[in-house]
């Protein structure tokens, strides 16, 4: 399973770099981009864990966090827009 | 190591990559658009590889239904999501980066603020 073990380390450093340009901005737009990546990431860390604890049901969570994941970052397109207006 | 893991494992790092690369594209790209570009198309492709990978490392039909599932609504949801993000930045006034040489959409979105009985387009 050391090849999952690095997949998720890959999947961290996605992560950390969208973490720096949340705080680094400059715009929402960028922050949300960086949103959106991180929901990207999240989505393939459930499907990871999936196989490496060999639990099914976390695939299905990988499906639901699809869906949320696309109305967040409508939601999230609507705020960048609305905020400066 | 059978040949499934060894599948597997090429299409879960290939995708975990992706994702990667496509941190380092928000991290070092000028502008907020073209770091959209980069995490719509990178990240998609990345997210439906890992799902992928999964599905080969435990071939069941459960887990074959969710990431059918999760990997059609990936790949239908995720160029809306990107379009109406750029759409809302452009709106909102985002900056374009220094490189952009000439802009098609100049003044629209104030044609637009105005309304259509100024505007002649």
């Amino acid at each position: 399973m050391i090849v999952i073990d690095a997949a998720l380390g890959l999947l961290a450093v996605g992560v950390l770099s969208a973490m720096v340009r949340m705080v680094k901005g400059p715009h929402a737009a960028d922050r949300a981009v960086a949103a959106d990546l991180t929901f990207f990431a999240f989505v393939a860390v459930v499907a990871l864990l999936a196989v490496r604890l060999e639990e099914q049901a976390l695939l299905d969570i990988a499906v639901i966090a699809t869906l949320v994941g696309f109305l967040a970052t409508v939601a999230l397109a609507r705020l960048v827009h609305r905020e400066e207006r | 190591m059978t040949v499934l893991e060894v599948l597997g494992g090429v299409l879960v790092v290939a995708g975990a990559g992706l994702i990667a690369l496509a941190g380092v594209g928000l991290l070092r790209f000028p502008d907020a658009y073209s770091r959209m570009n980069a995490v719509a198309k990178a990240a998609t492709l990345g997210v439906v590889l890992v799902l992928l990978g999964a599905l080969v490392f435990k071939p069941s039909w459960q887990s074959g239904v969710a990431v059918l599932v999760a990997v059609a609504l990936q790949l239908f949801t995720a160029p809306v999501g990107g379009f109406a993000l750029g759409r809302a930045a452009y709106r909102a006034g985002t900056p374009l980066g220094s490189a952009t040489r000439y802009d098609e959409l100049e003044g629209a979105v104030e044609r637009v603020r105005r309304g259509p009985d100024h505007g002649n387009g």
